[in-house]
C-alpha cells in the first residue's frame, strides 16, 4: 500500500513538474524563438509627421524710387510688415504662407540704375548692385510717368530676383502711407504669385498626399507634363538619320551641350543630378507616313498622327541599364531626301515655327529640314552641318517644360524678361526649388507613414537595424526640412528634403521588407496542433486528476471532521 | 414659341461645334496617364502546360503590336516551350492549331525565365523591393501616371494561384501588394486579367482604388483549354485568352473600343466557364475607358510653341593635355571562373562537422562491448 502511495505521489510530482517546465520554460522559449527581430522605430514622431503643417516664408523687399513717395510718407519708411495666409487642404495637411515685407527708399546708386533707358538695362545694372539670397525678392516701385516700361505694361520681371512695378495713377497725390501700402499690397501679391510660389503650384506639388482635382485643364496638363521629383535624371540626345545614302550629317553635340545645355544643368544642380549622353541612329524611320500638301509643296505631319510617332522609335532608343532614373529623350529627326521638307501642323492646321513637339514625361522630337542646304543636282551623299544653336534652342525650351521650370502664362500687364544665357532665370529656379521642396517633403512623409503603417499591420516582417536607421534619419531630415522652410532658408530646405526622400525611399524599398508569410488562422492551427496537442493532453488530464483527487480528499476530511 | 425652338436649335448646334474642338483636346485629359506598363506572368512549367506559355506570349504580342515597348514590359515565363526537347517545331510557340500563328516571333524579350519566376520575384517586381543590382529591364519603373496591365495565367484554385508546381500566391498577398503599390503611387490605373481555374477568387480581396479586374471563370468553375494540335500533342491555348486574342487582333492603336466590349469577350457559349469582372474600385466609368489605355501606348503630345533664342557660338571643347597628367588606371576583370583552383585541386578546408550516424553507431557498439566484458565497476581499476 505504501509503495502505491509513494508511486502515486511520484506520479503526481512528475505531472506537476512537467507542467511547470512546459509553462515556465517551454512557452517563453517558443515565444522567443518564433519572434521576428524588429528594431525600434520612432513611431510617435512618425505619427506627428502624418499631420503635415507646412509654413512657407518669403522675404520681399519693396524699394520706393524717387517720385513714388512724398517726403511725409518717406519719414515713416523704412518699416516691416508681416502677412500670413492659412489654407487647410484636408484634415491632415495645412499650409501657411508668410510674407515678410520690408519697405525702404532707393539708394543713390539704385536711382542711377533706374535711370537707364530700357527696363532690361535697368535690370542689368541693378544686378551689379546687390545679390538677393535664394528665395527672396526685390520689387522696385517706379512712378507712373516713368519711361522704363511700355504703355500697357505695369510690371517687368527681370532675370534675377528683381521686378519693376509701376505705381497706379490714383496714388499720385495726397495719400497717406497706409493708403499707399494698401494699394500696393494686392499688386505685390500678384508679383509674388508669379515669381515666388502660388497656391496652385504648391497644392499641385502636394499631389502625393492629396489627390486634388484642379479646376482648370491647364493645371492638369502642367501637373502631368513635368517629371516628378527625382534625385537624378538622364538626358539622351539622339540624331535620327533615315537616309544615310543621301545625307551625311555632322552635329557638334559635345560642344553644343557644353555651351547651351550644361549651364542650365549646372544651375539646376541643387535640384537634381543630370547625366547626358548622345547617340546617332541610322535607318530609323518615323512610324507614320507623312502626307504631301500641294499648297505648301511640302510633306506634313498633322497633330493627330504625332502620337503614333514615338512608339516605333522608342524601341530602338535604349537607355542606361545601370540607373533607375527617369530618362528624357530628345530626338532630332532629319527627313529623308524623298520626304523633304517635312513640316508639323498644329491641331487647327496652323504652322509650327519650331517644327517640334514634345510628349509629357518623355521628351521631345524636332524635325530638321536639310533640303535647303543643297540643290537638286548634287552628288549624294551630301555633307551637312547641323545648326546646333537653332536645335538646342528648341530642345532647351522643351527641357524647361519637362522639368517643370516653365510657369503658366503671366497675368495681363506683366512683361517677363527672356531668360538669360543659362536658360533659367533666378526666380524660376526659386519657384522650382519651392515646389520641389514641398513635393519632396510630401512624398517623404507619405512614404514614412505608409511604411510605419505597413510594419505595424504585418507583425511578421523583420525590421533590420539598417532600415530603422534609415527611417530615423529620414524623420530627422524631414523635421529639419520643415523647420528650414519655416525660417525661409530655401537652399537648406531643399537639401534636407532631398536627404529625407533618399532615406525614406531606401527604407521603403529595402529588399528585406517582403512579406511572404501570410498565415491564415486555420493554417496556424494546422501547424501547431499536431505538435502541442499530444504533449498537452496527458499533462492536462493528469492535472485534472490531481485537482479532482485533492477536492475529494478535502471533502473526505470535512466529512471526517463533522 | 418658334423663336424659342430656333434659339434652342442654334444653341445646341453651337455647343456641339464647341464640343468637337474640345473633344480632341479632351482626349488629353480623360485618362490621366502618360505611360503604359505591362506585367505578363506565366506560372506553370512542364510541357503539358504549353498553353499557359502560349497565352502569355499572345498577350505579349498584342501589347507590343499596340505600341508598348519592351522596356515597359516585364515578361515572366516559367518554362521554355520554344526550345523544349519535346517541341516538334523548335523556336516556335503556336496559338492556333495547324500551326497558323507563331506567337514566339523574332524579338521576344523574356525578363524572368525558368526558375526565376517565383512568388517572391513577382511580388518584388510589383512592390519595387528589388536588390540594387537588378537591371532596368527587370524592374517595374512605373510612376503615378502609369497605367499598368497585369496578366496572370497558370493553374489556380479558390483563393490561390500555383507557381512552378511548388508554391502559391494567395489573393490576400496579391491585394496587399496592390495596396503597397497604391501607397507609393506606383500606378494611376491598373487592369488585372487572370486566366486560371476559379480565377474570380483572386480579385475578391482587392481594396485599393483604381483597380479593374477580369477573370476567366467564377469560383467553383474551371477554365477550359481550347484546341489541341495533333502534331504538337498538347493543348495550345486556353479558351478565354484565345477569344481575347481574337478580340485584340481587331484593335489598332487608334481604335476607340472600350472596356464594355472587353467584358463581352468569351461569353458562356464559347468559354463554357463564366468570365467575371470587377469594376467597383475603378473611379472612371468602364464605358469611357479605351482598350488602348491599357493594352496600347498612345502617347500624349503637345506642340512646342516656343523656342529659346541662343546667340552664343559654340565653345571649342578644350583638348586635354597630352602629356602624362592623366593617369590611366589599369583595370582588370574579376576572375569569373577560378580555373587555377579547379586545375590544381587544392584540398578545400572542410568545416568541422559532428560525427555522423555511422561513426556514432560504431563507437557506441565498441563501448557497449567494452563495458559488457569489463563491467563498469572495474573501470576504476583501469583508469
Amino acid at each position: 500500500m505504501a509503495t502505491t502511495e509513494v508511486e502515486r505521489r511520484r506520479g503526481q510530482l512528475a505531472a506537476l513538474s512537467i507542467a511547470a517546465v512546459v509553462i515556465i520554460v517551454g512557452v517563453p522559449l517558443w515565444w522567443r524563438t518564433t519572434e521576428t527581430y524588429r528594431a525600434w522605430l520612432p513611431v510617435s514622431q512618425i505619427k506627428e509627421l502624418a499631420k503635415l503643417q507646412l509654413q512657407l516664408s518669403a522675404d520681399v523687399e519693396v524699394v520706393f524710387a524717387r517720385g513714388t513717395v512724398t517726403p511725409e510718407q518717406q519719414k515713416k519708411v523704412p518699416l516691416t510688415q508681416t502677412q500670413e495666409e492659412e489654407h487647410a487642404i484636408d484634415e491632415d495637411t495645412a499650409l501657411r504662407y508668410r510674407y515678410e515685407t520690408r519697405y525702404r527708399t532707393a539708394t543713390i546708386m539704385e536711382e542711377d540704375a533706374l535711370n537707364q533707358p530700357t527696363a532690361a538695362e535697368a535690370d542689368l545694372s541693378l544686378h551689379t548692385l546687390s545679390e538677393s539670397p535664394c528665395g527672396s525678392l526685390v520689387v522696385y516701385v517706379i512712378p507712373v510717368s516713368s519711361s522704363l516700361l511700355p504703355e500697357d505694361v505695369n510690371v517687368y520681371i527681370g532675370q534675377r530676383r528683381t521686378a519693376l512695378l509701376r505705381i497706379g495713377p490714383q496714388m499720385r497725390v495726397g495719400k497717406t502711407l497706409e493708403q499707399l501700402l494698401a494699394h500696393l499690397e494686392p499688386r505685390i501679391k500678384q508679383v509674388l504669385q508669379v515669381m515666388s510660389f502660388s497656391h496652385t503650384d504648391i497644392t499641385a506639388a502636394l499631389s502625393d498626399r492629396v489627390r486634388f482635382s484642379p479646376d482648370n485643364k491647364e493645371s492638369i496638363a502642367d501637373s502631368m507634363r513635368a517629371f516628378k521629383s527625382s534625385p537624378g535624371y538622364e538626358i539622351t540626345f539622339s540624331l535620327l538619320n533615315p537616309d544615310p545614302k543621301s545625307h551625311q550629317l555632322h552635329w557638334d553635340i559635345e560642344g553644343a551641350v557644353e555651351t547651351y545645355i550644361q549651364p542650365l544643368l549646372t544651375k539646376l544642380s541643387p535640384v537634381a543630378n543630370f547625366s547626358i549622353d548622345s547617340q546617332t541612329l541610322y535607318y530609323a524611320m518615323l512610324g507614320v507616313n507623312p502626307r504631301f500638301d500641294a499648297s505648301r509643296s511640302a510633306y506634313t505631319l498633322n497633330a493627330d498622327s504625332l502620337a503614333h510617332v514615338i512608339n516605333p522609335v522608342e524601341a530602338r532608343l535604349g537607355s542606361n541599364a545601370a540607373s533607375s532614373n527617369p530618362v528624357l529623350n530628345f530626338l532630332l529627326y532629319v527627313p529623308d531626301a524623298h520626304h523633304s521638307p517635312l513640316y508639323i501642323q498644329g491641331r487647327k492646321k496652323q504652322e509650327v515655327p519650331s517644327n517640334a513637339f514634345h510628349s509629357p514625361r518623355w521628351g521631345g522630337i524636332m524635325v530638321y529640314n536639310v533640303n535647303g542646304f543643297y540643290g537638286s543636282k548634287t552628288d549624294f551623299p551630301v555633307d551637312i552641318n547641323i545648326n546646333m544653336a537653332k536645335v538646342m534652342g528648341v530642345f532647351l525650351a522643351q527641357l524647361r517644360l519637362l522639368l517643370g521650370v516653365q510657369s503658366s502664362t503671366p497675368p495681363p500687364g506683366f512683361l517677363v524678361a527672356p531668360c538669360g544665357s543659362t536658360g533659367l532665370a533666378d526666380w524660376e529656379l526659386d519657384r522650382l526649388m519651392w515646389s520641389r521642396s514641398v513635393e519632396n517633403i510630401a512624398t517623404a512623409t507619405t512614404t514614412i507613414t505608409s511604411l510605419a503603417q505597413l510594419l505595424d499591420q504585418i507583425g511578421n516582417i523583420v525590421i533590420n537595424d539598417n532600415i530603422a536607421q534609415q527611417v530615423s534619419s529620414a524623420v530627422t531630415s524631414l523635421q529639419l526640412a520643415v523647420a528650414e522652410l519655416e525660417a525661409g532658408n530655401l537652399g537648406f530646405a531643399l537639401q534636407y528634403s532631398k536627404e529625407a526622400i533618399l532615406a525614406s525611399e531606401k527604407a521603403f524599398f529595402d529588399p528585406s521588407l517582403l512579406h511572404l508569410l501570410y498565415f491564415p488562422d486555420d493554417q496556424k492551427f494546422a501547424i501547431y496542433i499536431p505538435l502541442f496537442l499530444p504533449m498537452c493532453v496527458p499533462i492536462l488530464l493528469s492535472l485534472l486528476k490531481i485537482v479532482s483527487e485533492a477536492r475529494q480528499r478535502r471533502r473526505d476530511r470535512k466529512a471526517k471532521n463533522d | 414659341m418658334k423663336t424659342h425652338l430656333l434659339f434652342n436649335l442654334f444653341a445646341t448646334f453651337l455647343l456641339a461645334d464647341g464640343l468637337n474642338i474640345e473633344d480632341s483636346a479632351g482626349q488629353f485629359f480623360s485618362s490621366g496617364h502618360t505611360n503604359n506598363w505591362a506585367v505578363l506572368v506565366c506560372t506553370s512549367r512542364f510541357w503539358f502546360n504549353y498553353r499557359h506559355v502560349a497565352n502569355t506570349l499572345s498577350v505579349y504580342r498584342s501589347v507590343k503590336r499596340l505600341g508598348i515597348p519592351d522596356s515597359h514590359i516585364v515578361l515572366m515565363l516559367a518554362d521554355d516551350m520554344a526550345c523544349n526537347h519535346r517541341n516538334p517545331k523548335p523556336a516556335t510557340v503556336f496559338s492556333h492549331k495547324n500551326m497558323e500563328l507563331n506567337v514566339y516571333g523574332d524579338d521576344v524579350e523574356v525578363d524572368y525565365r525558368g526558375y526565376e519566376v517565383t512568388v517572391e520575384n513577382f511580388l518584388r517586381v510589383l512592390t519595387g523591393r528589388l536588390p540594387p543590382s537588378t537591371p532596368r529591364s527587370k524592374r517595374l519603373l512605373s510612376d503615378d501616371r502609369s497605367n499598368i496591365l497585369i496578366y496572370l495565367t497558370g493553374h489556380g484554385g479558390n483563393g490561390f494561384l500555383k507557381f512552378q508546381d511548388s508554391e502559391e500566391i494567395s489573393n490576400v498577398e496579391l491585394a496587399d501588394a496592390f495596396e503597397q503599390m497604391w501607397q507609393k503611387r506606383r500606378y494611376n490605373e491598373l487592369l488585372f486579367i487572370i486566366d486560371t481555374c476559379q480565377g474570380a477568387s483572386m480579385y475578391e480581396r482587392f481594396y485599393s482604388p483604381n483597380l479593374m479586374a477580369l477573370a476567366s471563370s467564377q469560383v467553383g468553375e474551371d477554365s477550359l483549354s481550347h484546341q489541341p494540335d495533333l502534331a504538337i500533342g498538347v493543348h495550345l491555348m486556353d479558351r478565354y485568352t484565345f477569344y481575347l486574342l481574337e478580340f485584340l487582333e481587331d484593335i489598332h492603336p487608334a481604335s476607340k473600343a472600350n472596356m464594355n466590349d472587353l467584358f463581352k469577350v468569351c461569353p458562356k457559349s464559347q468559354c463554357v466557364s463564366t468570365p467575371g469582372h470587377r469594376t467597383d474600385l475603378f473611379l472612371r466609368d468602364p464605358g469611357s475607358v479605351l482598350i488602348t489605355d491599357f493594352f496600347g501606348s498612345v502617347r500624349k503630345v503637345e506642340i512646342t510653341t516656343e523656342a529659346i533664342d541662343l546667340t552664343e557660338p559654340i565653345k571649342e571643347v578644350e583638348e586635354r593635355p597630352a602629356n602624362g597628367d592623366v593617369h590611366k588606371e589599369m583595370h582588370s576583370y574579376v576572375d569569373q571562373l577560378p580555373v587555377s583552383e579547379i586545375i590544381h585541386q587544392k584540398p578545400k578546408q572542410k568545416d568541422w562537422h559532428p560525427p555522423d550516424g555511422f561513426i556514432l553507431g560504431l563507437w557506441t557498439l565498441i563501448l557497449l562491448v567494452f563495458f559488457q566484458t569489463y563491467g563498469i565497476k572495474h573501470l576504476r581499476h583501469i583508469f
